[in-house]
C-alpha cells in the first residue's frame, strides 16, 4: 500500500496527491510519470510525477478527474492508500543547456512540465511558459510554473485570465516578437500538441511533446500504448513518453485515444449513478 | 489432514496393459465457451488409481528422460498407486515444485508421455493428469506444509522476475537458508502464470497457494519494483545488500507484423488481451475497471499455445466469430494437442494456409477487416518444416473488428539494457553458463524464457533451480572470500 499523504483540490476537478514512495522519489527524473492503480479492482493509470521530494521520501502526482479511475481518486484522501504505485517509468527528458526554451501547457499537461520546466531553467536555459486552460480556474500551478520560468503567459479560451485565446496564438506572437527559441516543449491535449506542431513546423523550431497514449503496464509488455512516429511504431512507455513532435502522427493517436470510448462511458455513469444512491452525488453534476 | 485414499493391489502386468487410457473429465464445450471456470475438472480418485495401474515400472524408464528435469515418474505413480499421495508429493517436490501447474500445461505429448513404453502398443500413461492430481489432492485435503529450511545463512538474494524461473529459484534459494527477495514489476507474482495463461487453463488460486507456500518460507515477494527503474542490478548489491542476483525476466515483448494498418484501433498485442483479461480481470467490467473490447469477430494471427488462449478467451467473452489465422497447416501448428482439439471443439473457425497481408479500417480508425492470402506448401525450411509460399491472385478479405496478434514474444530489455557488462546474443536474450546459469557477470545468474527465449513452464522453472544451485556455490564462495560481488557502475 502506497500511503496518501495529502490530497488537495488546487482546482475545479483538479488534485493534488502527496504519496509516499521513498524508492519511486530516489530515482525520479523530470518527464518520467508512475502507473497508479488505486484499488484492488482499480484499472493501472499513468500520471507524470509533478515533484520528487528524495529527502522526505514523497512524490507529488497532480491529477484531472475525466473518468471513473480519477473521479473516484479526488475522492481519497490523506490517510488513505494506492494499491500499486510504480516507476519511475520512461526515459527522462534530456536536459541540457540550449539557451531559450519556450514551455507551452494545457490544462493536466501543466503538471508533467513543472519538473520539466524546472530543471531545464536549473542548468542555465531561459524558460519563457505559455499556461492555457478554457477558463481561469483550470490554468493550474501557475505559482509553482512561475517559480522556474524567466517569464510567463497566460491565455485562456474565455478570456477570464490572461489574453483570451488559444496557446498557440500565444506562442506565434512570442516567436514573432522575441525571435525563434531553441527549442518549444509542448503538453497538453493531443489536439492542442498537434496545433502546436503545426505551427513551429514551418519554422524549423525544434518541438517536443510528451504524449499521453492509454496504458496498462507501463514496462513495454503490452503495446497499448504504441504511437507512430516518424512511420515507424514506438511504444510511448518506454521510447517515451516524449517525442519529436514534428515526427508524431497526432491523428492517430487522437483516435487511439478513443478506443474505449463507450466503456469509460459506461463506467463514468455507473460510477455517478453509485454516487447518488449514496447522496453525494452534487460534486460531479 | 489429508482423508486416506485406499491403495490397490499390483496387478499382473498382461492385464495392467488392457486397461485403457483414462479420459480426462472436461466441461461440455458448448457450456465452457461461455464461462472461464476450468475446461479439465480433473480424475477422480479411483480413476486416478487405475490410470497408475497402467504404469508398468519399466526398470529403465523412458519417460523420466523425456521429462526437462528427470521427475522419477514411476516412483511417484507408484506411490499414488498405493495410497500414498502425500509420499507421491513428496517425491513429485524432489525435482518439479510448481507440479500442480505443470501437471496441467506441460506438453506432456512431446515431452514425459511421447516416450512411454505403453505408448509403442497404445496411448501412454497419463502421466500429466495423474501429476495434476497428486498435487490437487494435498492441495485440497491437506494444510500448506513448509519444507525444512537450512539454518540461516546470513546472505541476502535478490530474484528479479516472479514467473516460473523466479518462484522455482527463490523457493530452492530459502530452503537452503538464504534470505530471498522477489522484485517484480507487475503488481501481482506469477509472470506468464498469471497474465497469460488463461483462469479456464490454470485457475489462479493454484499459483496463489504456490505463492503462499513462498511466504510461509519467508520469501518476500515486492511487487510493483521495476529493476532497470525503480532501481539498478548494480544498486541491488550496493545499496540494498544482495549477495547475488538472479534475473528471471521473461520474454514479454511484444512482436507485432509489421503490415499495413498495425495500429488501427482492435489490433491487441496477445499480451495486452490476455493481461487485461487474466491479470486485470476485464471479463468482470464494470466490477473490475479495466475494459476489453470483446468483438463480434476476432481474428487472432498465429497458431501457438498463446494463439489459442487468445482464441478462446475472445469466444468466452462472447464473440460470435472467432477465426484462426495461420500461415501452415495444422500439422505445423506449435500449440498442444490438446489445446488445439479444445479449441476446435469450442467452435473456433481455423483458416490454415492463410498470412496476414494489411488490416484495414474505417475513417475514424477502427478495424473493418483483414486482408489474407492463400499460401501452399513449398520446399522444408531450416526448421525442416514445409516453407508456406503464396498462391498468386488468392488474396481475399475477412471482416473482423478485433484483431489479436500471437506471433510470439522477444526478450524485455529493460533489465537488461540497465545492466552494463551483461552478454546477450543477438536476440537480447542473455547469455548464461549452461552449467552454472552464471552470466558475463560474476554473482549475477539469469534463467526462464529471457536466456532461452519463450519456452516452456517446466524448462524455467527447472532453470530457476538449477540456478540456484549455481547460486548456493557462488554465496560459498563469497562468504570464503573467494569473490567478490560485482561493480557495473
Ligand atoms: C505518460 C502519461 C502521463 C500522464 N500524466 C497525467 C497527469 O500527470 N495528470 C493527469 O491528470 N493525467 C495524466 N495522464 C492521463 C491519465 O492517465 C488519464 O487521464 C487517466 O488514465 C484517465 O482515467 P479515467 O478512468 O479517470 O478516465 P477514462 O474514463 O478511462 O478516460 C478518460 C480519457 O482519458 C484517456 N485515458 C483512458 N485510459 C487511459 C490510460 N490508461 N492512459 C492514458 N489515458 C487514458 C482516454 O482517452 C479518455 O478519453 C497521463 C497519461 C500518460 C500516458
Ligand atoms: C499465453 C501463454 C500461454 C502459455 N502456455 C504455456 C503452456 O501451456 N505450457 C507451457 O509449458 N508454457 C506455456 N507458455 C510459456 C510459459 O508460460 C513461459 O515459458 C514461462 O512462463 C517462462 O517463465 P519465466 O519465469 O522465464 O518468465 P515469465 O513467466 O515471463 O515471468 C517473468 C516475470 O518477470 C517480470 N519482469 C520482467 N522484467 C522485469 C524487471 N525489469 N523488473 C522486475 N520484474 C520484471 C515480468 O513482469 C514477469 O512477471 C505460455 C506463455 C504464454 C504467454
Ligand atoms: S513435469 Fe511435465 S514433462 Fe515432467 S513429468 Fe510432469 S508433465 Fe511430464
Ligand atoms: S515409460 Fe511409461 S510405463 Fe514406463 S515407467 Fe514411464 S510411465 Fe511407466
Ligand atoms: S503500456 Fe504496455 S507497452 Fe506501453
Amino acid at each position: 500500500m502506497f500511503a496518501i499523504l495529502s490530497r488537495e483540490e488546487i482546482a475545479p476537478r483538479f488534485h493534488r496527491f502527496v504519496v509516499r514512495a521513498p524508492e519511486i522519489a530516489r530515482k525520479h527524473r523530470p518527464g518520467q510519470f508512475v502507473i497508479v492503480m488505486p484499488d484492488e479492482h482499480g484499472e493501472r493509470i499513468p500520471l507524470t510525477i509533478a515533484h520528487a521530494d528524495a529527502a522526505a521520501g514523497t512524490i507529488t502526482l497532480v491529477v484531472q478527474e475525466v473518468g471513473k479511475t480519477t473521479m473516484a481518486m479526488g475522492r481519497m484522501n490523506g490517510g488513505d492508500g494506492f494499491v500499486s504505485v510504480v516507476g519511475p517509468l520512461g526515459t527522462p527528458t534530456h536536459i541540457e543547456r540550449l539557451g531559450t526554451v519556450i514551455c507551452v501547457g494545457g490544462g493536466a499537461g501543466i503538471a508533467p512540465m513543472l519538473p520539466i520546466a524546472a530543471g531545464m531553467k536549473a542548468v542555465g536555459n531561459r524558460i519563457l511558459t505559455i499556461l492555457g486552460g478554457r477558463t481561469h480556474e483550470l490554468v493550474i500551478l501557475r505559482d509553482e510554473m512561475a517559480a522556474v520560468s524567466d517569464e510567463v503567459f497566460l491565455t485562456t479560451d474565455d478570456g477570464s485570465l490572461g489574453r483570451k485565446g488559444l496557446v498557440t496564438h500565444a506562442l506565434a506572437d512570442l516567436v514573432a516578437e522575441r525571435g525563434k527559441p531553441d527549442l518549444v516543449v509542448a503538453i497538453g491535449p493531443a489536439v492542442m500538441m498537434k496545433a502546436v506542431a503545426e505551427l513551429t513546423r514551418p519554422m524549423g523550431i525544434k518541438t517536443w511533446a510528451s504524449l499521453n497514449s492509454i496504458m496498462v503496464d507501463g514496462t513495454g509488455m503490452c503495446g497499448a500504448c504504441r504511437v507512430a512516429v516518424g512511420g515507424q511504431t514506438k511504444f510511448v512507455c518506454v521510447d517515451g513518453p516524449e517525442f519529436d513532435a514534428h515526427e508524431v502522427d497526432f491523428d492517430l493517436l487522437v483516435k487511439r485515444l478513443r478506443m474505449y470510448l463507450p466503456e469509460e462511458q459506461a463506467a463514468r455513469e455507473r460510477y455517478l449513478e453509485q454516487c447518488r444512491c449514496h447522496g453525494e452525488g452534487g460534486h460531479h453534476g | 489432514m489429508a482423508e486416506p485414499i485406499n491403495g490397490v493391489p499390483e496387478l499382473p502386468k498382461p492385464e495392467r496393459m488392457k486397461i485403457p487410457r483414462h479420459p480426462m473429465p472436461a466441461q461440455d464445450p458448448h457450456a465452457r465457451n461461455r464461462n472461464f471456470d476450468e475446461v479439465a475438472t480433473g480424475y477422480a480418485p479411483e480413476t486416478a488409481l487405475a490410470e497408475a495401474q497402467r504404469c508398468l515400472q519399466c526398470a529403465n524408464p523412458p519417460c523420466v528422460k523425456g521429462c526437462p528435469v528427470g521427475i522419477d515418474i514411476p516412483a511417484f505413480i507408484d506411490l499414488l498407486r498405493q495410497g500414498d499421495v502425500a509420499g507421491a508429493l513428496v517425491k513429485l517436490k524432489e525435482t518439479n515444485t510448481l507440479p500442480a501447474i505443470c501437471g496441467r500445461v506441460c506438453p506432456q505429448e512431446e515431452q514425459c508421455e511421447v516416450v512411454c513404453v505403453v505408448a509403442k502398443r497404445g496411448e501412454p500413461v497419463a502421466i500429466g493428469r495423474l501429476e495434476r492430481f497428486v498435487a490437487d489432492w494435498e492441495r485440497e485435503h491437506s494444510q500448506v506444509s513448509v519444507p525444512e529450511l537450512a539454518s540461516p545463512t546470513g546472505m541476502k538474494v535478490a530474484v528479479v522476475g516472479s514467473g516460473p524461473a523466479g518462484l522455482a529459484c527463490a523457493a530452492e534459494l530459502a530452503r537452503a537458508g538464504h534470505a530471498v527477495t522477489i522484485f517484480e514489476a507487475l503488481h501481482k507474482p506469477g509472470g506468464v502464470l498469471v497474465y497469460g495463461i488463461p483462469q479456464f487453463r490454470l485457475p489462479k488460486e493454484i499459483v496463489t497457494y504456490e505463492i503462499d507456500a513462498l511466504h510461509a518460507m519467508g520469501v518476500e515477494i515486492r511487487g510493483d519494483f521495476v529493476i532497470g527503474k525503480t532501481a539498478t542490478v548494480h544498486e541491488l548489491f550496493w545499496e540494498f545488500g544482495y549477495d547475488a542476483v538472479f534475473l528471471g525476466t521473461g520474454a514479454g515483448l511484444p512482436y507485432f507484423l509489421g503490415i499495413p494498418g498495425e495500429n488501427y484501433i482492435g489490433v491487441l498485442s496477445a499480451n495486452e488481451f490476455l493481461t487485461r483479461v487474466n491479470l486485470m480481470k476485464a471479463y468482470d467490467f464494470p466490477r473490475h475497471d479495466t475494459p476489453v473490447r470483446p468483438g463480434r469477430r476476432v481474428a487472432v494471427v498465429g497458431s501457438g499455445n498463446v494463439a489459442m488462449d487468445c482464441l478462446r478467451t475472445a469466444k468466452r467473452l462472447g464473440a460470435e466469430e472467432v477465426i484462426c489465422v495461420y500461415r501452415r497447416t495444422r500439422n505445423e501448428s506449435p500449440a498442444r494437442k490438446e489445446e488445439l482439439e479444445h479449441a476446435e471443439e469450442e467452435g473456433i473457425d481455423f483458416r490454415w494456409l492463410s498470412a496476414p497481408l494489411a488490416i484495414r479500417g474505417n475513417a475514424e480508425g477502427f478495424v473493418t477487416a483483414m486482408q489474407i492470402q492463400r499460401m501452399e506448401l513449398g520446399e522444408p525450411d531450416a526448421s525442416g518444416r514445409r516453407r508456406p509460399v503464396p498462391v498468386p491472385g488468392s488474396e481475399y478479405d475477412i471482416a473482423v473488428d478485433t484483431v489479436v496478434v500471437a506471433i510470439g514474444q522477444g526478450p524485455n530489455p529493460l533489465a537488461t539494457r540497465s545492466t552494463p557488462g551483461l552478454a546477450l546474443n543477438r536476440h537480447g536474450n542473455i547469455v548464461a553458463d549452461p552449467e552454472t546459469l552464471q552470466t558475463s557477470i560474476p554473482g549475477v545468474f539469469a534463467g526462464g524464457d529471457i536466456v532461452t527465449g519463450a519456452a516452456t513452464v517446466i524448462l524455467a522453472m527447472g532453470a530457476g533451480k538449477q540456478a540456484a544451485r549455481g547460486i548456493n556455490t557462488w554465496l560459498e564462495k563469497l562468504k570464503a572470500g573467494e569473490v567478490e560481488k560485482p561493480r557495473l557502475e
